[in-house]
C-alpha cells in the first residue's frame, strides 16, 4: 500500500471528481467527498515528506520501466509544494461549505466541488510527475477546471474574467506543449531524467533554445509574471471566495515549481541561466512586477482585486529569488512560496467573510467595520503585516532570506525594487486598516447582521496562526526550502 | 530573566479589558513593575537563541542601557498617569506598548532585536497620531509612518550590509567607517531629527492627541540618541551636526505661533546637545548625552503636559489666542515654570546639572567655535522655551479664559515630573551615580553657576530692555509677529533678506509647482487606477500581444548572444 503513495496522491482526488458529479443530488455529501479527497492528499503528502530524506522516490506507473512508461518522482524539491497544496486544499474545503453555499447557486455547488477535486488532481499531478508530456496533461486538467471554477463567481463579470483567462491560459499551455515538442524532437524522450541526460550532449542546438523559451514563456503566463499577469486580478477578484482562497494560495505556486523543475532538473541551470538569459530576464520582470503590482494594489477599490494585485508583486519576489539560480536564492523563493501561500490564503479567506456579510468587498463598504468584525480584521492586519514583511511575521523571514540572497548575488537594483515594493505594501495594507478603523460606519448599516460561520473563521485563523508560527519559528519552512534548493541544484548541476 | 519591555507590552493587553479604577491602577503599576524588574536584573546578557543562523541576544543589561531604560520607564510612568483620565483605552494601551518598544530597544543586545523594536516603535506610536480620528491627523500619521518606515528600511539595509561583510549582528560600536555604518547613521538621523531630516518631527508631533504628543516627545528621539551613543560615540561629524541642530530650530521656534510646535523645535535643539555630546565621545561626552537625554524626557514631557492641559481646557495652543491663564490654572502655571526653568538650565533644576556636562566635555576638547554655538543655543532656549511658553500661555494679555484647573491626574503627573526635575537639579549625584562611566565632575562650582547666571540674566535683561524701550508692543495679538521681527533684526541682515526672498520665490513658484505636481501625480498614477490602462482588465488580444512580444524578445536575445 505505502509503495503506491505517489500514485494515490493523485488518484484519490481524481476518483473523487466523478463521484461528486454522480452524487450531485446530495450537496453535503459532495462537500464531504472533496474534504476527504483533500484530507487523503494531505495524509499522502505528509507520509511522502517523511520518506524522502533517504533519497528520491521513483514510482513507475503501471509497472512500465522509466524512460518508456510514465514515472512519478517525489524528492526534496516537490514535497514542500505537495504539502502547501494539500494543506491549503484542506483549509479551503473546511471554508468552502458555508462560503460556496452562500455565493454559488445550490444546483451548481456540486459542480464547484467536482472542479475543485479536478484542480487538486491537476496541481498534485503536475507536482509529482516525472514526465514532461504528462506534466502538460495535468497542466491542462488543472487549467480547464480552474476556468470553470472562476466562471461560477457571483457576478456576470466572472464569465468575462474566466473567458480571458481561458484564452491566454490556453496560449500559455500551447507554448509549453510546443516547447516540449521541440525537446522531444531533438532528444526523442519525454522522461525528465532521461531528457536531462540526453541534453548534455547537445551544445548550441537552436531548436533546444526555442524549446526553453517556449516552455518558460508558457509557464510565465501560468505563474502570472508581469507583463503576462493580466488575467490574474480579474480571475481572483471574481471567483467565488473559496475558489480564490485555494487558487491564490496554490495554483501559481505550482506553476513556479514546474518552472524550477524544468530549469534545474530538465534543461539544466548551465543552459538556462548561463548560456541563455532567462535569469536576467526573470530578474527584470520580477523587479517590474514588484513595483507595478504593489503600485496598482494601492489604487484598487475592491479588497479582492487589491489582494490579487499584491499577489502579482509577491510572485515577483519569488521569481527574483529563483532567477538568481543560487542555493540561497532558490531557497528564498521556496520559502516565500510557502509563506505567501499561507498568508494570501488567509487574506482571501478573510475577504470572503466580508463578502458573506456585506455582499461585496469594496473598500468603501468596509468603513468602520473594524469594531464590528474584530476577528476578521485582526486576521487581515496580522497577515497584511506579513505582506509588508514586518518582523516577526512569516513575510519577514522570507523577505530577509530574499534580501540576503540578492545581496550575495550583488543584484542591487532588484534589492531597491524589493524595498520600494515593501513601502508600497505598507500603503495598501494601511488603506485597509484606515477604512476599517478610522472611518465612520455608514449610518444606515443594519444592526443585526448574521454572524460569520464558525467553520469559515476557524479556517481563516488556522492559516493566520500558521503564518505567525512560521514567522516566529522558521525552521520548518526554512528546512523544507533548503532541502528543495539542495535537491534542485544538486541534481541539475551546471 | 524577564525582559522589562515584555512586562509593559504584555501588560498593555490587559488595559482594554479593565475599566475604572482597576485600569488606572494597572496603568501606574506596569511601569513601576518594569522598573523593579529592570533593577533586579544582573548586568550581562541573557536568553540568546539562534534565528536563521544568527545568534540573537534580546536582553543585554549594562550601565548605558540601564540608564536609558530607567529614563524611559520613568517617562512611561508619568505619561500613563497623565493619560488616566481618558476613556479611550486604545491610547492608553498604545502608550505602554510604545514605551515597551523603547525599553526593549535600549536593552537589545543585537542589531536584529534592535531593528524589530525600532520598527515597532514607529508603528505603535503612529496610533497616537491616528487616535485624533480626523482627516488631518490621519494624513499626519501617514507622513509620520513613511518617515519611520524609511528609517527602518535604511537600518535593515545597513544591518544586512554588515552581516554580508561578515561583521556579525552584535550591537556594539558601529562607526561611520564600518560596513553599513552610513546607512545605519542615516536611519538614526531620521529618528533623531538631524538637520534636513527633521521635518517629520515638527510637522507631525503637534498633530497627535494631547496625551499622544507627551508620549511621542519622550521615546522615539531618545531611543535614537541611545542608538547613537552605543554605535557612534566620538564620531567627528556628529559634533557639527549636533551644533547645527542646537542653532537652527531657534529661528523657527521664535516665529512659530503653535506653542506645542515651539516645543517640538526646542526638542530638536535639546537633541542637538545630546548629539554633540555623543560626537565628542569619551566618558564626559557620553555621560553628558545620557544624562541630558534622561533629564530631557522628563522636562520636555512636563512642558508638553502643561501645554496639553492648556489645550484640553481652552481648546487651543496658539500663542496669539492664549494669555492670562495663571488666574484660572495656577498650579499648572507653577509646574510649567519648573519645566521651563529646567530646560533653560537654571541652577537647582535638572537641565543645569546635565547640560553643563556636555558643555564641559566640549570645553575640555578645546572646541571654541562649537562651545560658543552651544552657548548661543542655550540663550536661545531660554528665550523661546523659558520665556515665550509660560509668558504667552499664562501671562501676557488676559484673554478672558475662565477655565477649570487641569484634571487631577494631569496635575499629579506634572507634579511628579517637576519633582524629578528639581530632584536631579538639587541632588545631581543621584543621576550621576547610574551613568555609564565614572567621572569626576562637580556641577555646582562657582564658575559654572556664575557663568550660567550671567547668561540667563543678560538674556532676561535683553528681554526687559526691549519692553522698556517700547520695542515690545503692548497689543498682544501682534506680539507674536513682532517678537519674530525682533529676533530677525537681531540676526544677521542676510538672514532677513534671504528669508524674504525665499518666501517671495515660494509664492511665485509654489502654487504653479504644486498644481503641476498634482497634475503630474494624476497623469502618472492614472494607468494604475482600477480603470487605468495598466490595471484595468486587459483584452485578450493585448494579453496575447504581450506573450508574443516576450517570446520574440527572449528568443532574439538568446539567439543574438
Amino acid at each position: 500500500m505505502t509503495a503506491h503513495l505517489p500514485a494515490l496522491q493523485v488518484l484519490v482526488p481524481l476518483g473523487c471528481a466523478p463521484l461528486c458529479l454522480l452524487l450531485r443530488r446530495f450537496r453535503t455529501v459532495t462537500w464531504l467527498v472533496f474534504l476527504l479527497a483533500a484530507l487523503s492528499s494531505l495524509a499522502c503528502a505528509v507520509l511522502l515528506a517523511t520518506r524522502v530524506d533517504d533519497g528520491p522516490l521513483h514510482y513507475e506507473m503501471g509497472g512500465w520501466p522509466a524512460p518508456y512508461g510514465i514515472e512519478f518522482v517525489v524528492a526534496g524539491f516537490n514535497t514542500p509544494v505537495l504539502l502547501v497544496v494539500s494543506v491549503v486544499a484542506v483549509v479551503a474545503a473546511v471554508y468552502a461549505r458555508r462560503s460556496v453555499g452562500d455565493e454559488v447557486d445550490d444546483r451548481r455547488a456540486p459542480l464547484v466541488y467536482t472542479c475543485l477535486c479536478l484542480t487538486l488532481t491537476g496541481l498534485l499531478g503536475l507536482t509529482v510527475t516525472g514526465d514532461v508530456f504528462n506534466a502538460f496533461v495535468f497542466l491542462e486538467i488543472s487549467s480547464l477546471s480552474t476556468y470553470a471554477l472562476i466562471a461560477m463567481g457571483r457576478r456576470r463579470r466572472a464569465l468575462l474574467a474566466s473567458f480571458r483567462y481561458l484564452v491566454i491560459g490556453t496560449v500559455g499551455a500551447t507554448f509549453v506543449l510546443i516547447g516540449i515538442g521541440f525537446a522531444y524532437a531533438v532528444t526523442g524522450t519525454l522522461n525528465m531524467a532521461d531528457l536531462a541526460d540526453r541534453l548534455t550532449d547537445l551544445d548550441g542546438n537552436r531548436a533546444l533554445y526555442a524549446a526553453v523559451v517556449f516552455v518558460f514563456v508558457g509557464l510565465a503566463v501560468k505563474m502570472a509574471v508581469f507583463p503576462l499577469h493580466a488575467w490574474l486580478p480579474a480571475a481572483y477578484g471574481e471567483a467565488p471566495s473559496a475558489v480564490s482562497t485555494f487558487l491564490a494560495a496554490a495554483s501559481t505556486k505550482v506553476a513556479i515549481y514546474v518552472f524550477c523543475r524544468f530549469a534545474f532538473t530538465v534543461f539544466g541551470a548551465g543552459l538556462v541561466f548561463t548560456t541563455m538569459p532567462v535569469g536576467e530576464v526573470g530578474l527584470l520582470l520580477a523587479a517590474l512586477a514588484m513595483l507595478v503590482g504593489s503600485a496598482a494594489a494601492c489604487f484598487q477599490r475592491d479588497l479582492k482585486y487589491l489582494l490579487a494585485w499584491s499577489s502579482v508583486a509577491q510572485i515577483g519576489y519569488i521569481v527574483a529569488g529563483i532567477s538568481l539560480a543560487t542555493a540561497a536564492g532558490v531557497s528564498a523563493g521556496y520559502l516565500h512560496v510557502i509563506n505567501h501561500a499561507v498568508i494570501k490564503g488567509a487574506l482571501f479567506g478573510a475577504a470572503g467573510l466580508l463578502v458573506l456579510r456585506l455582499g461585496s468587498a469594496r473598500l468603501d463598504d468596509l468603513a468602520g467595520l473594524g469594531r464590528r468584525m474584530p476577528w476578521t480584521f485582526a486576521a487581515i492586519v496580522v497577515t497584511g503585516l506579513g505582506l509588508v514583511g514586518v518582523p516577526p511575521t512569516a513575510g519577514f523571514a522570507s523577505k530577509w532570506a530574499l534580501v540576503s540572497a540578492l545581496l550575495d548575488a550583488g543584484a542591487w537594483p532588484v534589492l531597491v525594487a524589493v524595498l520600494a515594493s515593501s513601502l508600497l505594501a505598507l500603503v495598501y495594507v494601511g488603506r485597509i486598516v484606515e477604512a476599517a478603523w478610522f472611518r465612520d460606519p455608514p449610518a444606515d448599516l443594519p444592526a443585526d447582521q448574521p454572524r460569520a460561520p464558525v467553520s469559515m473563521v476557524a479556517a481563516v485563523w488556522a492559516l493566520v496562526l500558521l503564518s505567525v508560527y512560521f514567522g516566529i519559528d522558521a525552521s520548518l519552512p526554512g528546512g523544507l526550502a533548503d532541502a528543495a534548493a539542495a535537491a534542485l541544484l544538486g541534481t541539475g548541476g551546471a | 530573566m524577564t525582559n522589562p519591555a515584555l512586562v509593559l507590552m504584555l501588560g498593555a493587553v490587559g488595559v482594554p479589558l479593565l475599566r475604572g479604577w482597576p485600569r488606572r491602577v494597572l496603568l501606574a503599576a506596569l511601569p513601576i513593575a518594569a522598573l523593579v524588574v529592570l533593577w533586579l536584573l544582573p548586568e550581562g546578557t541573557a536568553g540568546s537563541f539562534g534565528f536563521l543562523g544568527l545568534e540573537l541576544t534580546p536582553l543585554r543589561v549594562d550601565a548605558l542601557s540601564r540608564v536609558f531604560a530607567t529614563g524611559f520607564l520613568v517617562a512611561a510612568l508619568l505619561t500613563s498617569v497623565y493619560a488616566m483620565h481618558l476613556r479611550d483605552s486604545l491610547q492608553q494601551a498604545v502608550i505602554l506598548v510604545y514605551a515597551g518598544t523603547a525599553v526593549g530597544g535600549a536593552l537589545a543586545g543585537d542589531l536584529i532585536t534592535l531593528f524589530v523594536f525600532w520598527e515597532l516603535a514607529g508603528l505603535s506610536s503612529a496610533f497616537l497620531i491616528w487616535a485624533g480620528r480626523t482627516e488631518r491627523s490621519h494624513r499626519a500619521a501617514m507622513r509620520y509612518l513613511v518617515a519611520q518606515v524609511t528609517s527602518g528600511l535604511l537600518m535593515l539595509a545597513g544591518i544586512v550590509w554588515r552581516v554580508h561583510a561578515g561583521e556579525g549582528i552584535e550591537f556594539g560600536y558601529l562607526g561611520l567607517d564600518g560596513p553599513g555604518g552610513v546607512l545605519i547613521l542615516l536611519a538614526i538621523g531620521i529618528k533623531c531629527a538631524f538637520p534636513l531630516l527633521h521635518a517629520w518631527l515638527t510637522d507631525t508631533y503637534p498633530e497627535a492627541t494631547i496625551v499622544g504628543t507627551v508620549a511621542l516627545s519622550a521615546f522615539t528621539t531618545k531611543f535614537a540618541v541611545y542608538t547613537l551613543a552605543r554605535g557612534f560615540p566620538g564620531t567627528e561629524a556628529l559634533v557639527w551636526i549636533g551644533a547645527a541642530m542646537t542653532v537652527f530650530p531657534i529661528f523657527y521656534a521664535v516665529i512659530e505661533n503653535d506653542l506645542r510646535r515651539v516645543l517640538a523645535y526646542s526638542m530638536i535643539n535639546q537633541l542637538g546637545f545630546m548629539v554633540a555630546g555623543v560626537g565628542i565621545g569619551g566618558a564626559l561626552g557620553v555621560n553628558g548625552a545620557s544624562a541630558h537625554a534622561v533629564a530631557d524626557m522628563v522636562f520636555k514631557g512636563l512642558l508638553m503636559m502643561a501645554m496639553g492641559a492648556v489645550l484640553l481646557r481652552t481648546g487651543t495652543a496658539k500663542g496669539s489666542e492664549l494669555g492670562g491663564l495663571y488666574k484660572s490654572m495656577p498650579q499648572t502655571t507653577v509646574l510649567c515654570m519648573v519645566g521651563a526653568a529646567s530646560i533653560s538650565a537654571f541652577p537647582l533644576f535638572s537641565g543645569f546639572a546635565t547640560k553643563s556636562i556636555i558643555l564641559e566635555a566640549v570645553a575640555a576638547d578645546h572646541r571654541t567655535v562649537v562651545w560658543l554655538l552651544l552657548l548661543f543655543a542655550s540663550a536661545g532656549v531660554f528665550h523661546h522655551a523659558g520665556i515665550k511658553i509660560p509668558f504667552f500661555a499664562f501671562f501676557a494679555h488676559d484673554r478672558g479664559y475662565r477655565v477649570a484647573e487641569a484634571p487631577l491626574n494631569m496635575r499629579v503627573a506634572m507634579a511628579l515630573g517637576a519633582l524629578v526635575c528639581v530632584g536631579i537639579g538639587v541632588a545631581p549625584d543621584l543621576l550621576y551615580g547610574i551613568l555609564p562611566y565614572a567621572m569626576d565632575y562637580e556641577p555646582y562650582t562657582t564658575a559654572h553657576v556664575v557663568n550660567q547666571l550671567q547668561l540667563l540674566l543678560l538674556a532676561s535683561l535683553a528681554f526687559t530692555v526691549l519692553i522698556r524701550t517700547g520695542l515690545y508692543p503692548p497689543e498682544i495679538r501682534s506680539v507674536n509677529l513682532d517678537v519674530d521681527v525682533l529676533y530677525r533684526r537681531a540676526l544677521p541682515a542676510g538672514w532677513h533678506a534671504l528669508s524674504r526672498r525665499t518666501s517671495r520665490l515660494g509664492d511665485r513658484f509654489g502654487p504653479p509647482l504644486r498644481r503641476r505636481t498634482a497634475r503630474l501625480w494624476a497623469v502618472g498614477t492614472a494607468p494604475l487606477r482600477p480603470e487605468g490602462r495598466l490595471a484595468t482588465s486587459w483584452s485578450t488580444h493585448l494579453m496575447v500581444w504581450w506573450v508574443a512580444l516576450l517570446l520574440g524578445a527572449v528568443l532574439l536575445v538568446t539567439l543574438l548572444r
